[in-house]
């Protein structure tokens, strides 16, 4: 189908009206997510379907498509009907006949299949809740689309606007529209990319060079993973505007190995734009050259550091460097070198084809457009959520996200990963961008939010992350490499019941110590979950230190497990579990632990439907 | 990702991989074939070689394409073998120091040969705060092997890994190249006692 070059607008245009046109040709579309539900079976699914379609000889009229994430991963594994927009969850291979019988055949939504709120059965998926208060630009196209499919893209307008760029607009006047948008880099740090782009437009040098960054180290977000495996010719789209705006001929995706499925799709999408002239010498019959080389983490968190990122691409051990020189200055190969992240690259097209005022007119003052956030943990719609900057966390996780998982407390919400805080109740309703988290002592990080409820020990979650940056550590500089050593051995004290009066002084002490003089960022943020904690949960961590109790019932030193004679029913569900057979107790009598064989393990308290079992 | 010992290494295997990325590199020096590589299927993800508008000219394999060169021959021998990294110093150069140097930096490389299977749970964020320590804890006991090792009869390698992206189906297990959402400790036990079933 799409197997000519490219020359021209006229060209591609013509092409993404023929495409359309043939995608009209089937009255339905299943589509099917085929990357993170693929855990759940998805797979499955698509195949009784294709199989049950082409035996009631349907498979002229409908058209099953494998997509990218659709969002609400809690449902997995998930499917939407075009046109009909209605959303299934937990589906099986058994549901397919019924969905053919009553989507396919006669329009009506299955019942049973549909997300149910509040008690009741929503079909449409702009009905459902979770959808309804999202505004997703940047992920528009995921879960619509069929990612492997470059026809996908340009029938939706894909390329369009980096053709249009690349037939006469002036790079500069590209970077000025990026300016005055307002996008600020995803990656973290939340620098205006307009402006890295001018840095590195200006900087002298025969050789540029475009790099995305695809290291998504942050353990506990999948944007940027979502984003390349249900859209990846945006990114490559953004790319190419970026690379002209900059004057790259050279780029590069660097992402982590640990996403088989987007390195997968994104080196199919290269090797389809490359065939229509889309990528390469040329491109569309402009003079502008550009190409793409994905290359693979190989396990090192640091990497995502802009300056590690380069030394990794170079063939190094990954250890950052000081800036300045920037890499718009000097970096791959010394060379001038632009660095941004998967989802800043992924606005880049809708930001030149909608203006900067469209954009800007998204989101707050000082943060701009939406953003894309991970929603995960203890909470009941875990799933990909994009919302405009300055939606509040009541907002994000009660309506969209449904509220704390199995009834319980909302705690805190963890937002920027290993740089990052928790940032409590209270402020709830604040709203979210790049400013207002600083201020409550996290960051906004790349987008990873972990919902946690009362179970959650703050004091285990921040040991949590000292042990992942102490780990992560690569080691150059000794604020960083000692310091958070100590401040785990601090940690793992006062988790163990073995804590000294002053401790906390000291770990406070040493955080911002570390935090002054560390070289990269990971050492000067690697202190953030524990003072934030500090400031928020200060009484948790004199719980562990003077009463010796861990309240949520996490540190087992510091935690007796016992059960409520009057809460317990006696239904045996404990026993079934417990490993060390630490509970006795009959049908009809309250069941009892035996201190002297308990492990803590809290296997009991997560099966007991009546939360008898609890912290002494 | 077939275990070999050490003893009958395939050199071959390696001499492959150098000659390609070595023929590959020599093309992309001579700008008259550059149109040529515009419809074919990338050969291998890790090495997108003749593309290359400024790497290493002159035909040489140079010290930027070791990591993925590396990640190449993992792929082929499951880890990294003394002799073939010894050849890729013959042949190209980098010296064996160096690559040592960065071998040992990334995680996702190994000295050592690993088991037949590969059992990866995630000790990320998402993972932790809903109970990954109870699944990663019973991989352990129900292998016998501690984070790292593989166990006597080379059937399981079992390691913790910081994300798998799949957070939102947390706790996450991933064996082979299949994930396992939402896991608990049974559950896991329960998918690893199916493989040694399989395995006789
Ligand atoms: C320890 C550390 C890890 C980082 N990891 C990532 C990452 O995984 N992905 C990312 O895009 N940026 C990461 N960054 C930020 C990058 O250094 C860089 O600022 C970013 O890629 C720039 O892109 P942006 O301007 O589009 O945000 C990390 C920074 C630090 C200090
Ligand atoms: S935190 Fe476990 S898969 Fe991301």
């Amino acid at each position: 189908m799409a197997d000519k070059k490219i020359n021209s607008i006229t060209d591609l245009q013509q092409l993404s009206q023929t495409l359309l046109d043939k995608q009209k040709e089937y009255k339905i579309r299943v589509l099917i997510c085929m990357t993170g539900c693929r855990a759940l079976g998805a797979k499955d699914i698509s195949t009784k379907f294709k199989q049950s379609l082409k035996e009631q000889k349907l498979d002229n009229q409908v058209i099953v498509i494998e997509t990218g994430c659709i969002g609400i991963c809690a449902k997995a594994p998930t499917i939407l009907i075009e046109p009909f927009d209605f959303l299934y969850g937990s589906v099986t291979p058994d549901d397919v006949d019924e969905i053919i019988e009553t989507t396919i055949k006669n329009s009506k939504p299955v019942e049973k299949l549909a997300v149910s709120q509040n008690g009741e059965k929503t079909a449409n998926i702009n009905e459902v809740e979770f959808y309804k208060k999202q505004k997703k630009i940047v992920l528009e196209k995921c879960g619509r689309i069929d990612p492997t499919k470059i026809e996908d893209a340009i029938a939706t307008g894909g390329y369009l606007t980096a053709v249009e760029m690349l037939n006469g607009k002036k790079p500069q006047d590209i970077i000025d529209e990026m300016t005055a948008s307002g996008l600020r880099g995803r990656g973290g740090a939340g620098f205006p990319a307009g402006v890295k782009w001018n840095f590195c437009r200006q900087a002298q040098g025969d050789e540029k060079y475009l790099i995305c960054n695809a290291d998504e180290g942050d353990p506990g977000a999948f944007m940027d993973r979502a984003i390349l495996e249900g859209d990846p010719h945006k990114v490559i789209e953004g790319m190419i505007i970026a690379a002209y705006a900059i004057g790259a001929t050279q780029g590069f995706i660097y992402v982590r190995a640990e996403y088989p499925i987007a390195v997968e799709h994104i080196n199919i999408a290269l090797d389809q734009a490359r065939q229509l002239g889309l990528l390469g010498e040329n491109i569309a019959g402009s003079d502008f050259n550009f190409d793409i080389e994905v290359r693979m983490g190989a396990g090192a968190f640091v990497c995502g550091e802009e300056t590690a990122l380069i030394a990794s691409l170079e063939g190094q051990r990954g250890m950052p460097r000081p800036r300045p020189p920037f890499p718009a200055h000097k970096g791959y190969l010394d060379k001038p070198t632009n660095i941004n992240n998967v989802e800043t690259l992924a606005n880049v097209p809708l930001i030149i084809k909608n203006g900067a005022k469209w954009y800007s007119d998204i989101g707050t003052e000082k943060s701009k457009g939406t953003k894309i956030f991970a929603l995960a943990g203890k909470v009941n719609n875990t799933g990909l959520v994009e919302v405009p900057m300055g939606t509040t966390l009541r907002q994000i996780i009660f309506d969209i996200g449904g509220g704390v998982s199995d009834g319980r407390n909302f705690k805190a919400a963890q937002i920027g990963g290993p740089s990052g805080g928790c940032i409590p109740a209270e402020f709830l309703d604040h709203e979210i961008d790049y400013d207002s988290v600083e201020q409550l002592g996290a960051i906004m990080g790349s987008g990873g939010l972990i919902v946690t409820d009362d179970r959650t020990c703050m004091v285990d979650l921040a040991r949590y992350f000292l042990e992942f940056v102490q780990s992560e550590s690569c080691g150059k500089c000794t604020p960083c490499r000692v310091g958070t050593k100590k401040m785990l051995e601090i940690l793992n004290n006062i988790c163990d019941g073995n804590a000294k009066p002053g401790d906390l002084n000291e770990l406070e002490e040493l955080a911002n110590t570390i935090k002054k003089a560390s070289l990269c960022g990971l050492g000067q943020t690697a202190p953030n979950p524990v003072l934030s904690t500090l400031r928020h949960f200060r009484d948790e961590y004199t719980a562990h230190v003077e009463q010796h109790k861990c309240p949520a019932g996490i540190c087992k030193e510091l935690t007796t497990f016992v059960i409520s004679a009057e809460k317990c029913k006696a239904c045996g569900k404990c026993i079934d579990v417990c490993p060390t057979e630490a509970i006795t107790g009959e049908k009809k009598t309250p069941h009892v632990i035996i201190q002297e064989k308990c492990v803590t393990c809290g296997a009991c308290r997560d099966v007991c439907p009546f939360d008898a079992v609890d912290t002494e | 990702m077939a275990y070999k010992p050490e003893l009958d290494i395939d050199i071959s295997l390696v001499e492959a991989i150098l000659d390609r990325i070595e023929q590959a590199r020599q093309v992309s020096s001579s700008p008259e074939v550059a149109d040529a590589h515009q419809g074919r299927v990338s050969s291998s993800p890790q090495v997108a070689d003749a593309r290359r508008v400024g790497g290493a000219a002159g035909g040489k394999v140079s010290g930027d394409d070791l990591i993925p060169i590396l990640q190449e021959i993992q792929e082929a021998y499951g880890y990294l073998p003394r002799p073939v990294l010894d050849r890729v110093s013959e042949r190209t150069g980098i010296p064996a120091s160096r690559m040592y140097g960065v071998i040992t930096f990334y995680d996702q490389f190994y000295l050592e040969p690993h088991g037949k299977h590969n059992v990866r749970c995630c000790r990320g964020t998402a993972c932790h705060v809903s109970g990954g320590k109870k699944v990663i804890n019973s991989v352990k006991s129900a292998l016998g092997i501690e984070d790292g090792e593989t166990t006597g009869d080379m059937l399981f390698s079992m390691e913790t890994v910081t994300c798998l992206g799949a957070c939102a189906l947390s706790p996450v297990m991933v064996v082979d190249n299949t994930y396992h959402g939402r896991m608990s400790a049974r559950r896991a036990e329960q998918v690893l006692q199916q493989l040694k079933v399989e395995e006789g």
